[in-house]
C-alpha cells in the first residue's frame, strides 16, 4: 500500500491558546492507520493538551488549524461525534463515574457507536477477548466505572474499552505511567496486536522509553514548549533516553 | 441487537386517565357529614367515628406548618374527600371490572404479580379493589387487607395500634388524614413469620381535585419480618390534587420491616405524607423512599428507636424538575442505649427545580453508646436549580458516635467529557451520570422497580427539553 492511499489523521498548523497562553504552536502530526506513532516530550510540553484538542474537550480554549480525518476537518465536532467517527482517547487519569456499572457503560458506548450495525454477540466477543488479553477477571465488569480502581486497573479498563469500541485512531495519553512491569508488558502486547489485527492507528504519548521497548513504533515525534521540534525514526527514542530533552532546548 | 439499557418511554403510559364514572362521591369540602358518610360506607365501628371526629376538630384548629414548602395554594374547600369506584372487594383478577383492569394493564400490575410478588393490593381511587395474598402467607396467619376493612375485621389490633405512632395532633395533615382516611393497607405479620417476598400495593390518583388519604398500618410481631412496597404513577390533571397519607409501622422486638416507596405523582399534586415507625428491642426498620414528580412533596420518614439494640436505616431520594419542590429528609429519635441509625439522602435538581434536605436526629441523654450516621448528597444539573440542607442534630450525651457529611455537586464537566469521548451524546452522558448517582437507591429495589425507576428518571431527563 502506498502512503498516499493509506488512511491517516493529519494535523496541520494546530494551535491552542488557553487562558491567554499559547500551549500548542503550529503543530503538525500524522497518525497512520495500523501503525504506532510515538509522541514524546518533557512535562508541560503540551502533550496532554494535544490529545484533548484532538478528542475535542469542550471549553478548552481557542483552537485553530486543521485536523483532517476521513476528508473532514473534525476540529468543530463534539467529542461524541469524533468518537463515532472512530477516534478514541485513553485518558492519563480516567475519570470515576460512581454508580455507573462498567458493563452497562461498555454496552451503552458500543451501542452508541455501532447502532444497528452492532450485535450482542459481536459485543460479547470483543469483551471476552479484551478481558482475556488483559488478564482481567469477569467480575471486574460488575464494578462502578473506574470507581475505586487502582491506577493499573484504570489503565487496563481504558484498553478494555478500546477492545470493545475498536476505534480507528487511538491516542494513549501516558497509559504507561503508574504501571508495574507485568501490566506494562500486557498493555504493550495488546497495543501491538490491535494495531496489526484491527488496523488501529496509535498515537502513544509517553515520557519514557520503557513502554516503547515493547512496541514497534514507526515514527517518533517530540513536542517541546508546544512545538513539534523533532520527528524521526526509533533512533530518536535512544537519543532521548541517553541525553534527555536538554539538547532540544539548546537547539531552539 | 440487544435492548438499550435506557428504555424509550411512551409518555402516554403515565398520563392516561379513565372517564370519570364513579359509583359514589361526596360533595366538595370538609365537614362532619363527610366523615360520617365515610364511616357509613366502610361500616366502621363507633370508636373509629369518634377518632375521626376528634381528628376533624384538631384539623380545623391546627395551623398550617410554618416551615418547609409553600402550601398556600391548597384550598381545602375545593377538594373532594371521598370517592368510591366499585361496590365490592374482589380477590380474583377475573372479577375486577373491565375498565379498571385496563387501567392496571397499562400500569403493568398483573404482570408484576405473576412475576414475583407475594400479594397485590392495588388502590383505585379511595378503595382497594383488587386484593390477593398468596395462600401460604394467609395460612401462616399474615394479614394483608384494605385498611378500610381492618377496623371491622381486626378490631383489637386496629384499636390497639391505630394512631399510636402518629396521633391526630401530630400535624395538620395527620389530623386531616385521621379524619377522612380511606383505603391504604393493613398488614399484620404474626410472631416468627418471615415474609420473604415483598408485598406490593399500587396507588393512583385518577380524578381532578381529588384528595387521596390512604392510611397504612403495619405491625410486625416479635421475630417476624416483612417488606412492603408501594409504587405510584399518577395521570396529569389541570387542577391541584392533594395526597396526604399516614403510614404507621410497629416493629416489635427482633422484627424487621422494610417499607419501599417510589412515588411519581403528576406535577400538580401536593404530596404531604407523615411516615413514622416505632422500633422495639433489636428491631430493624428500613425506609426506602423515592420521590419523583408532584408539585410539592413534604415527607420525612421517621423512626423512634424505643428500646435497646433497635436500628433505623433510611434511604431517601428526590428528583425535582421544573416547578417542583421536593422537601424531604428523615427523622430519628434515639430513646434507648445501643441503638443505631443511618440516613442516606440523595437529591437531584434540574430546570429550576428545588430540593431540600431536612433532617433531625435526636439522641436522648439516657441513650448511651449510640451510633448515628448521616450523609446527604445533592446534585445540581444547572444554575437555575436550587438545593438546601437543613440538618439538625440534638445529641443529649457524649457517649455517641456521630458521623455527618453533606455534599452539593454539579454534574462534572470531566465526567461528561469522558463519557462523550466514548460516543455518548451530551444527553445520554447526563442521563448516565444521574442514573449512577441514584444507583445506591436503585440497588435497594427489586429488579422490576429498579427498571421502572430508570424509566422514570429517563423521562424526567427527557421531559426537561424545551
Amino acid at each position: 500500500m502506498t502512503r498516499a492511499s493509506q488512511k491517516s489523521l493529519k494535523v496541520k498548523n494546530l494551535s491552542a491558546i488557553i487562558d491567554g497562553k499559547k500551549i500548542l504552536n503550529s503543530v503538525n502530526l500524522e497518525i497512520l492507520a495500523g501503525q504506532i506513532t510515538v509522541l514524546m516530550g518533557p512535562n508541560g510540553s503540551g502533550k496532554s493538551t494535544l490529545s484533548n484538542v484532538l478528542m475535542g474537550q469542550p471549553g478548552l480554549g481557542k483552537i485553530t488549524g486543521i485536523t483532517s480525518w476521513k476528508n473532514k476537518n473534525i476540529l468543530k465536532l463534539e467529542p461524541w461525534q469524533r468518537a463515532r467517527l472512530g477516534l478514541f482517547l485513553a485518558f492519563q487519569y480516567p475519570y470515576e463515574v460512581p454508580g455507573v456499572n462498567f458493563y452497562e457503560f461498555l454496552l451503552t458506548a458500543y451501542q452508541a457507536k455501532y447502532g444497528k450495525n452492532g450485535s450482542q454477540s459481536d459485543f460479547d466477543q470483543r469483551l471476552q477477548k479484551g478481558l482475556k488479553d488483559l488478564s482481567l477477571p469477569e467480575k471486574f465488569l460488575s464494578r462502578g466505572l473506574n470507581e475505586g480502581f487502582s491506577g493499573g486497573e484504570k489503565k487496563k479498563a481504558e484498553i478494555l474499552q478500546l477492545h470493545v469500541l475498536r476505534p480507528e485512531i487511538a491516542i494513549l495519553d501516558e497509559t504507561d505511567s503508574g504501571l508495574d512491569i507485568d501490566a506494562l508488558k500486557i498493555i504493550a502486547k495488546n497495543i501491538k496486536q490491535l494495531a496489526v489485527k484491527e488496523k488501529i492507528g496509535f498515537l502513544v504519548i509517553t515520557h519514557y522509553q520503557r513502554l516503547l521497548d515493547y512496541l514497534n513504533s514507526n515514527r517518533v515525534y517530540v513536542l517541546h514548549d508546544g512545538q513539534m521540534v523533532e520527528s524521526g525514526g526509533r533512533v530518536l527514542i535512544k537519543k532521548i533516553e541517553t541525553q534527555g530533552y536538554n539538547w532540544l532546548t539548546k537547539k531552539n | 441487537m440487544a435492548k438499550k439499557p435506557t428504555i424509550k418511554i411512551d409518555q402516554k403510559k403515565y398520563t392516561f386517565k379513565d372517564p370519570l364514572d364513579y359509583v359514589f362521591k361526596v360533595k366538595k369540602g370538609l365537614n362532619r357529614q363527610v366523615v360520617e358518610t365515610i364511616v357509613k360506607q366502610h361500616h366502621e365501628p363507633a370508636w373509629m367515628l369518634e377518632k375521626r371526629l376528634a381528628a376533624l376538630k384538631i384539623f380545623f384548629h391546627k395551623k398550617m406548618p410554618g416551615w418547609g414548602a409553600d402550601l398556600s395554594e391548597i384550598n381545602f374547600d375545593e377538594i373532594i374527600y371521598y370517592w368510591r369506584s366499585t361496590d365490592s372487594q374482589t380477590n380474583s383478577w377475573q372479577k375486577v371490572p373491565k375498565k379498571i383492569k385496563k387501567t392496571f394493564d397499562k400500569l403493568g400490575v398483573p404482570q408484576a404479580e405473576r412475576k414475583f410478588l407475594a400479594g397485590v393490593g392495588a388502590q383505585y381511587e379511595s378503595e382497594v379493589i383488587y386484593h390477593n395474598l398468596k395462600k401460604q402467607w394467609t395460612d401462616a396467619g399474615v394479614v394483608f387487607c384494605d385498611m378500610s376493612e381492618a377496623p371491622k375485621l381486626y378490631p383489637e389490633l386496629v384499636k390497639k395500634y391505630f394512631g399510636t405512632v402518629i396521633p391526630a395532633g401530630d400535624n395538620k395533615f395527620a389530623a386531616l388524614n385521621t379524619a377522612v382516611w380511606s383505603g391504604g393497607s393493613f398488614i399484620y405479620v404474626p410472631k416468627g413469620v418471615k415474609v420473604d417476598l415483598p408485598l406490593q400495593a399500587y396507588f393512583r390518583i385518577n380524578a381532578p381535585s381529588m384528595g387521596q388519604f390512604e392510611r397504612t398500618l403495619i405491625i410486625a410481631d416479635e421475630g417476624s419480618s416483612v417488606h412492603y412496597i408501594e409504587g405510584c404513577t399518577a395521570p396529569i390533571y389541570s387542577k391541584d390534587s392533594l395526597h396526604s397519607a399516614v403510614v404507621e409501622l410497629i416493629a416489635l422486638p427482633n422484627s424487621k420491616i422494610r417499607y419501599t416507596t417510589i412515588q411519581n405523582w403528576s406535577q400538580n399534586v401536593y404530596n404531604l405524607v407523615t411516615k413514622r415507625a416505632i422500633a422495639y428491642k433489636n428491631a430493624v426498620v428500613e425506609w426506602v423512599d423515592g420521590n419523583l414528580g408532584s408539585k410539592v412533596t413534604m415527607k420525612y420518614p421517621s423512626v423512634i428507636l424505643k428500646e435497646e439494640g433497635a436500628v433505623a436505616d433510611i434511604l431517601s431520594v428526590a428528583f425535582a424538575g421544573k416547578n417542583q419542590h421536593q422537601d424531604t429528609g428523615a427523622k430519628v429519635t434515639h430513646l434507648a442505649s445501643n441503638t443505631a441509625s443511618k440516613i442516606v439522602s440523595k437529591s437531584i435538581s434540574k430546570d429550576g427545580g428545588r430540593t431540600s434536605y431536612r433532617g433531625l436526629v435526636r439522641v436522648s441523654p439516657k441513650a448511651k453508646n449510640c451510633k448515628v450516621k448521616v450523609s446527604c448528597d445533592a446534585l445540581l444539573l444547572d444554575k437555575r436549580s436550587r438545593t438546601d440542607t437543613y440538618p439538625t442534630m440534638e445529641v443529649g450525651n457524649k457517649n455517641v458516635s456521630v458521623e455527618h457529611e453533606a455534599t452539593v455537586s454539579k454534574i462534572s464537566e470531566d465526567q461528561l467529557y469522558y463519557l462523550q469521548s466514548r460516543g455518548l451524546n451530551l444527553q445520554e452522558a447526563e442521563k448516565m451520570i444521574v442514573a449512577g448517582f441514584m444507583d445506591v437507591f436503585a440497588k435497594e429495589l427489586p429488579l422490576e422497580y429498579a427498571v421502572e425507576l430508570n424509566r422514570l428518571i429517563a423521562m424526567e431527563m427527557e421531559g426537561a427539553v424545551g
